[in-house]
């Protein structure tokens, strides 16, 4: 259970804080933060990422375009990315799945429910 | 006729000894088959002693085995019991791993709001994490923040989600809903929250924002999220601490905001003065 990287990438201060305190409570996993799906890209350029936990609605580039690009990416296609949002229809659901996204958790969110997401798409 | 009679006389006594020796032989062989006999007997009866002996400690062991069957039966009564209150104790664990599971959540939620409210000076960033935290730990997706004016003695939307801050109306204290939790400083909560309505005085929730006793506004949640269908217990704890917290921040920021206005008039001041 080492050497995963977790990437948070959520606009606001207080949902990033409540992801990466739920994730660095599980063992050997390196969480990393950004705060939009700009800052995401340059860290996903120099980091090997095992999981994205992203929000939806975020300024610059949103969490539906950076599902559609880590897609694109061979590099990134395979990562599993985890999409947090306050949207709840299933409308939104069907589309980030659509595009590529691995589990949709609608907010607001539970630390448990989050580190079983995380720990069940890592393997652990 | 002397020697006649001598012969006759042995010949009835050579017949006599024939007569007793055959008796004899008869006889002896009655004896032999008698001796078999017993001689058979002897071996049925020890035969006889010899199952009776092994029958008794067979009832031996039985009896052996039938203590040792009622011990194994009272330890296994005895383990059923222990499993049985193991069983119960895993149980309570479980049941207590996910109650801690969730004070621990509730305890992250309260820390990070708590944290992030006082985590700046700012009055728009205040109010900003005060948004977030109804949006993102309540799950609120219509609701507006009042804040009282002491002056007129009437609530001021001041910043809200999903509903037009400039269109909703200033709230007199004492009235309504909003102005009656203002007043008195106790929270309203809707006994459902199913008919969500759009009156502005119509919230699901509404909370004072206090400190001590002082009323500086309210906090009026109007509407939740799809996925959300009521509030939790987290959600009375967070309302619970934005009442003080969110008050105490909005006040700082607001005392912080205008001593920095004046700091920078007296600055201006001092300036005009020493150039």
């Amino acid at each position: 259970m080492s050497g995963h990287k977790i990437l948070v990438v959520e606009d606001s201060a207080i949902m990033r804080q409540l992801l990466v305190m739920s994730l660095r409570r599980m063992p050997g996993v390196t969480v990393l933060e950004a705060s939009d799906g700009l800052e995401a890209l340059k860290l996903i350029a120099n980091e090997n990422l095992s999981l994205v936990f992203s929000d939806v609605n975020m300024p610059g580039l949103d969490g539906l375009k950076l599902v559609r690009m880590l897609r694109a990416d061979h590099r990134t296609r395979n990562i599993p990315i985890v999409m947090v949002t306050t949207e709840g229809s299933a409308e939104d659901r069907d589309r980030a799945m659509a595009l590529g996204a691995t589990e949709y958790i609608t907010k607001p969110v539970q630390a448990a429910k989050v580190v079983d997401t995380a720990t069940r798409l890592l393997g652990l | 006729m002397s020697q006649k009679e001598d012969q006759g006389k042995l010949t009835q006594r050579a017949d006599e000894f024939l007569q007793i020796f055959k008796k004899g032989a008869e006889f002896t062989q009655e004896l032999m088959r008698e001796n078999e006999k017993l001689r058979f007997q002897l071996v049925q009866m020890e035969e006889q002693n010899r199952l009776a002996s092994c029958a008794a400690q067979a009832l031996q062991e039985v009896e052996n085995l039938k203590s040792q069957v009622a011990e194994l039966e009272q330890e296994k009564m005895e383990i059923m019991q222990r499993i049985a209150r193991v069983e119960a104790e895993n149980i309570d664990f479980a049941n207590r791993y996910v109650e801690i599971e969730g004070e621990n959540n509730s305890l992250a939620n309260l820390y990070i709001a708590t944290y992030q409210l006082h985590s700046t000076l700012d009055f728009r960033e205040v109010l900003q994490i005060i948004s977030e935290i109804i949006i993102n730990l309540i799950g609120g997706e219509e609701f507006a923040l009042f804040l009282l004016d002491e002056n007129t003695a009437s609530l001021q939307a001041m910043v809200g989600e999903g509903v037009e801050i400039d269109q909703l109306p200033v709230c007199p204290v004492g009235e309504g809903t909003l102005g009656t939790v203002a007043s008195t400083g106790e929270s309203f909560y809707a006994t459902t929250l199913d008919d969500v309505s759009s009156a502005y005085d119509a919230p699901l929730a509404c909370i004072p924002l206090k400190i001590k006793d002082r009323v500086i506004g309210v906090l009026a949640v109007y509407k939740l999220f799809l996925q959300k269908k009521r509030f939790a217990d987290i959600d009375y704890e967070l309302f619970t601490l934005l009442a003080g917290h969110a008050a105490t921040a909005i006040f700082a920021s607001k005392l912080y905001s205008e001593s920095e206005r004046k700091l920078t008039t007296i600055q201006g001041f001092l300036d005009l003065l020493t150039k």
